[in-house]
């Protein structure tokens, strides 16, 4: 199936709306509701139609907001959303360190001011076979790579959540040896597709979906897109990731959408999109083939899953 | 008050309580009150009301042997085919609700997929035990051969307890505790065997 290159917002599309947004409800608003308020677009899904893939239609905010994997809140669907209200994102930095030039922590804010935050509407696969829609807010992984410069020896880059179990009940419990751990190889950080989001709908990073700062690698299943992260490694060798250490039977470190290559305990040949009644077909790489595939030329992916 | 006579009594009532789950899970899908993912949900829920029910007949037989409780041996059959009523929406659900009928589909799921295969066996070892359930059926078949065919409780059992545990991503807490009252009731079970005067307490 074709995938749309439409689906991924141009900056000046991005810009020309904020704009108009900006132009005509701002100074009515700003007054009486909040910043965080304004700028969320959840009652006009709409506006993100033109990004949107032929056979996608876009998640509600609730859907996205109340239905998460994010095991430091609880291992239900629902606790993170119900659970996340005691943690504190502001402020927020990131250590940058590893094999790179400029090493350093930096403030968010700081960050956001370096690099071009933009529009992604991403679909998004889930390892447990559903998937979702999502208006991503976020800028390309390249950008801050560039900011930290690696050196040539840098083949891999490990993320690493932050550890606050005073804040974040679900790491109380050992699920999961803390903190969460994701990486890629240097090519799939550098692919344009690779985002850092900070928001979605408009909406600065709900907690539950990974405030403030979450990765997203769409061709990959949920689980690589590792969320409120607070330091990045730059590394010659595979970095562990938290998955792979617990199971490593089951998840690998690709993690690539893959319909021909099963998880052992359940097929991953369709998905429920949520939402819909029937199950669909998973497409190779999440439909994302065209963009990724050629990074994968030479790989195993029988093996390397 | 554990008398044979009440319990009579109340079961109208706790055929309504077993039921009462059922009914609400279904107007709540019906009505879009089950979350974002409400196949997903109702079958988990019917799953795990049919696991909890199933382990409850067994703590039933248990408790049995003191000798004040002994009455509550008549709940047994409501509850465990109130076990395969809830096995049978889960199952139901499976085939039709999140497969669509999609029987090639299934059937290479079933046979493929271990924990899917362990819920299964354990579902076709409660049939026979929801088709002998009626007094005429011991009757026929003889009390030991009837007893026989229920001993299929305990593939049952084990089968859907590992069913759960393995379908779980991480953090087991809740399916162990399953295993852990499972593996007491075996206990208690091997233990009477081996020594049949002393009665478990």
């Amino acid at each position: 199936m074709k995938i749309l290159g439409s689906e991924i917002t141009p900056y000046s599309t991005y810009l020309n709306r904020r704009k108009f947004i900006k132009g005509t409800f701002a100074t009515a608003l700003a007054t009486t509701i909040s910043s965080n308020v304004f700028a969320n677009h959840q009652a006009s899904p709409d506006i993100y139609n033109k990004f949107l893939g032929e056979n996608d239609t876009i998640n509600s905010y609730e859907e996205i907001t109340t239905y998460n994997n994010f095991y430091e809140f609880g291992t239900h669907k629902k606790h993170p959303s119900l659970n996340s209200g005691n943690f504190n994102p502001n402020p927020w930095s990131i250590k940058l360190e590893g094999l790179i030039n400029n090493p350093q922590t930096i403030d968010l804010e700081k960050l956001l001011s370096k690099v071009t935050v933009e529009d992604r509407v991403y679909r998004l696969r889930c390892v447990e076979a559903w998937s979702m829609v999502i208006p991503w807010q976020g800028f390309q992984l390249s950008e801050l790579i560039k900011i930290a410069d690696p050196l040539s020896s840098a083949k891999y880059i490990q993320f690493v959540t932050v550890l606050r179990p005073e804040e974040m009940p679900g790491q109380q419990k050992r699920t999961i040896i803390w903190p969460y751990r994701e990486g890629l190889r240097m090519d799939e950080a550098m692919n344009s597709l690779t985002i850092l989001a900070t928001g979605l709908y408009g909406h600065k990073m709900p907690n539950q979906n990974g405030a403030p700062i979450r990765l997203v690698v769409p061709w990959k299943y949920g689980f690589k897109s590792i969320k409120s992260i607070v330091a990045i490694r730059f590394l010659n060798e595979q970095p562990e990731t938290s998955w792979e250490t617990l199971a490593p039977w089951e998840y690998g470190f690709y993690a690539n959408v893959n319909p021909s290559v099963d998880h052992p305990r359940w097929s991953q040949s369709t998905e429920r999109r949520i939402g819909e009644f029937k199950r669909r077909e998973t497409l190779m790489f999440n439909g994302y083939e065209e963009e990724v595939a050629h990074l994968y030329k030479d790989l195993d992916m029988t093996k390397f899953y | 008050m554990f008398s044979t006579k009440n319990f009579n009594r109340s079961k109208p009532y706790i055929f309504l309580l077993l039921l009462f789950p059922s009914l609400l899970w279904i107007l709540q899908f019906i009505t879009g009150n089950l979350g974002v993912n409400p196949i997903e949900r109702i079958m988990d829920e019917f799953g795990l009301m049919a696991l909890r029910l199933i382990i409850l007949t067994l703590t039933i037989t248990t408790l049995a042997n003191i000798k004040k409780l002994k009455s509550i041996v008549l709940f047994r059959r409501m509850i465990g085919l109130f076990a395969f009523y809830y096995v049978t929406l889960h199952f139901s659900t499976y085939i039709f609700l999140d497969h669509f009928l999609d029987i090639n589909f299934i059937f290479k799921d079933i046979i493929k997929r271990p924990f899917i295969t362990f819920g299964f066996i354990s579902f076709l070892c409660l049939i026979p035990l929801a088709l002998t359930s009626t007094n005429q059926m011991v009757k026929r078949l003889g009390f030991k051969v009837w007893k026989k065919i229920h001993y299929l409780i305990y593939p049952a059992v084990i089968l859907s307890s590992f069913h759960f545990y393995m379908l779980v991503r991480a953090d087991k807490t809740e399916p162990m505790i399953y295993m852990g009252i499972i593996v007491l009731l075996l206990l208690q079970r091997i233990a009477k065997k081996l020594n049949p005067l002393e009665l478990v307490r």
